[in-house]
């Protein structure tokens, strides 16, 4: 649609613009000013220059919580884009069956993230558990509690179940824009299921896969509450993801500064990514609009 | 007839086996997917002898005595009355500045409009974890910690921009030529908004509305931090559990079970929109 | 606003960050210019490239201190060798 120029329309966004600028910019300034100074609590500070910038640069600690977020954002990742694809595929296309499959696959996209960890909690646990009960009685030895490999695939278990439909439903509302007399010329044309998969229906899907790589990205990059509230970021710190190390540093220990310095440095690479994407995502639209 | 039903199945499963591979992979996935609900739910409805001690894929004795205790005692289900009142009041801000700011995006250029797009999209990626802290301190210096507004208002960092995104992706299907056939007629802005807009997108508001509840109910890191006792959320409230002697199973189940009703109950209403939300309006 | 915990450094580096988006806006509104596509083959403006430039100096600011570790201010010199080659190619 052609859109005119119009500067009064400022006047129509100015309410979000100060709401969220109430609501992210005061916090972020409030963090940059942490981040410069130390404080042994009653609100007195001192100037500590970027010392908290040096020793976060420098600790292991937040490069080892850095490459477990990695790890686990990039496993994932693998899982539940093609999944998700396959999935979609799968689905039936219109009717009952269609709608039915829409309701069950976003149940867990809308169960609050601790209920999430609770529900695998309980789930994967060797006495009470249908997962860890049938593990254990198959002679696996299964413990998330202890076993470090067991936590890992129990949280990335628990992420696949968690959002994988919503991958789903997005390569499914992709398919569905794609017309019949698509198919039927590729039927036509006798093309094989891999090229109809590889040349009508991958690059329809492209621009919403866009949209599902980097929520999937984000939201697991940022994840808190449903590892949490499983491994309470154990054994030991093998499940300690940048989010969960970060609120142990700052409302648990109530390391002001270097929290901050912390906060700045993952919101930095945040705004890396996310404008990467913006502008990946939005070329994509010129080119295809 | 017997016959035929007959007939009708068995041709069904030769000519198309298609259909059944299909059918295998959706059955395994959604079993995959309710399984453990399924099992949250089996928990709730047993006795805690009946969890520690046995190994039953069904309740054996049934009871809903875990579910009268959440439904009797005020310390739980007050969880329940605070996490519907910010959710509400947070999606009511939500949409009522984001309609006016999605029909700005969706109709004109405006100096910096991209870069206001853009800057809405990083609020939805920050990382709540960085926030805990600063909005604990802002709530509490301005005397609104641990009330409704506190939490409403903290939500609204990724709601709003989502909010503006879906909203904005329902407008730009209504053609232009509406507004500027009611500007003609006479009509001011606000009734023509009021009036004639609102209606046509009344599905996109719902949709709106629909993944703000959403987001304001799944999230607990910034609901939790920023109360105490008098808005504490339902979900935080599920720690209590833990007692002296031991978890209490059955109760943490029923709790859990509980807050999965709402979402169940509405989902039905926005099963064709869902994926367009998450799209933010995109599809 | 105490519990801001300001201190004049951190209130300099806002007011000339504010300074700059200010004057950013009134350069385009006075010279109005159309987006060109550049070395990174994607379009942009005056305000995209500031936005680049910043985020880029962030980025060389955090590397010098992880690597170099002292004297902070020479990095500002690199950062603004990385603006002009931002503002020139981009």
């Amino acid at each position: 649609m052609e859109k005119t120029v119009n500067q009064k329309a400022w006047f129509l966004v100015l309410p979000v613009l100060l709401l969220v600028a109430f609501s992210a910019v005061i916090p972020l300034m409030t963090v940059v000013n942490y981040s410069v100074q130390d404080t042994f609590g009653n609100n007195q500070f001192f100037w500590a220059g970027l010392e908290w910038f040096e020793e976060m640069l420098r600790s292991e600690r937040m490069w080892d919580a850095l490459g477990r977020q990695l790890m686990f954002s990039g496993i994932i990742l693998a899982i539940e884009i093609p999944l998700g694809i396959f999935v979609a595929l799968n689905m039936p296309k219109s009717g009952f069956w269609s709608s039915f499959c829409l309701v069950l696959m976003s149940l867990p996209l809308l169960i609050p993230w601790n209920v999430v960890g609770t529900i695998w909690q309980i789930f994967g646990r060797v006495d009470i558990g249908l997962l860890g009960y049938t593990l254990d009685a198959l002679g696996i030895n299964y413990n998330y509690t202890q076993d470090i490999l067991a936590a890992w695939v129990t949280i990335i278990v628990m992420d696949v179940w968690h959002w994988t439909s919503l991958v789903a439903l997005l390569a499914f509302a992709g398919l569905k824009s794609i017309p019949d007399a698509y198919y039927q010329a590729a039927k036509i044309d006798q093309a094989s299921r891999w090229k109809v998969f590889r040349f009508i229906e991958l690059p329809k899907m492209m621009g919403v896969l866009m949209i599902a790589i980097l929520l999937r990205f984000m939201d697991s990059f940022m994840i808190y509450t449903e590892p949490f509230v499983v491994t309470g970021g154990g054994p030991g710190n093998a499940t300690t993801l940048l989010s969960i190390d970060l609120v142990k540093m700052a409302l648990g220990q109530f390391d002001l500064g270097p929290a901050a310095a912390f906060s700045i440095m993952y919101f930095l690479v945040i705004l890396l990514i996310s404008w990467v994407f913006y502008t990946v995502m939005t070329n994509l639209d010129k080119r295809e609009g | 007839m017997a016959d035929m039903t007959v007939n009708k199945t068995s041709s069904r499963g030769l000519s198309l086996p298609k259909i059944n591979s299909r059918l295998v992979v959706m059955t395994l996935y959604l079993l995959f997917l309710l399984l453990p609900i399924y099992w949250l739910l089996n928990m709730s409805l047993k006795t805690n002898t009946e969890i520690l001690n046995e190994f039953t894929l069904f309740p054996r004795n049934l009871t809903f005595a875990n579910y009268a205790t959440i439904l009797t005692d005020p310390a739980w289900y007050m969880g329940y009355v605070n996490s519907i009142i910010y959710v509400t009041v947070n999606t009511v801000i939500s949409l009522a500045v984001a309609l006016p700011a999605a029909y700005a995006f969706s109709r004109y250029h405006f100096m910096g409009d991209k870069h206001l797009f853009f800057w809405l999209l990083t609020n939805r990626m920050a990382p709540p974890a960085v926030f805990a802290l600063p909005f604990f301190q802002l709530y509490s210096s301005v005397g609104l910690f641990d009330t409704h507004i506190a939490v409403a208002l903290a939500h609204t960092l990724f709601n709003v921009p989502l909010a503006v995104w879906i909203l904005e992706g329902f407008m730009r299907g209504v053609p232009k030529e509406i507004d500027e056939t009611a500007y003609l007629d006479g009509y001011s802005f606000g009734a023509f908004f009021v009036k004639i807009f609102t209606p046509l997108i009344a599905s996109g508001i719902g949709v709106a509305a629909f993944f703000c509840f959403m987001f304001s109910w799944v999230e607990l890191l910034l609901s939790r931090t920023l109360t105490t006792v008098d808005a504490k959320p339902i979900a935080a409230i599920m720690t209590r559990t833990q007692g002296a002697s031991g978890i209490d199973w059955g109760v943490l189940a029923a709790a859990g079970i509980l807050t999965i009703v709402p979402g169940a109950l509405v989902i039905y209403f926005v099963r064709n929109y869902i994926a367009k939300g998450f799209a933010l309006g995109r599809v | 606003m105490d519990w801001m915990a300001w201190t004049w450094p951190t209130a300099i580096f806002f007011a000339v960050i504010a300074s700059l988006l200010i004057t950013f806006t009134v350069l385009a509104i006075k010279f109005p210019e159309t987006p060109r596509t550049g070395i990174l083959r994607i379009e942009t403006t005056r305000g995209d490239r500031l936005f680049i430039t910043l985020l880029g100096s962030a980025f060389i600011n955090l590397a010098w201190l992880g690597i170099v570790g002292a004297q902070q201010p020479y990095a500002l010199i690199v950062c603004l060798i990385y603006a002009a080659a931002v503002f020139r190619w981009v």
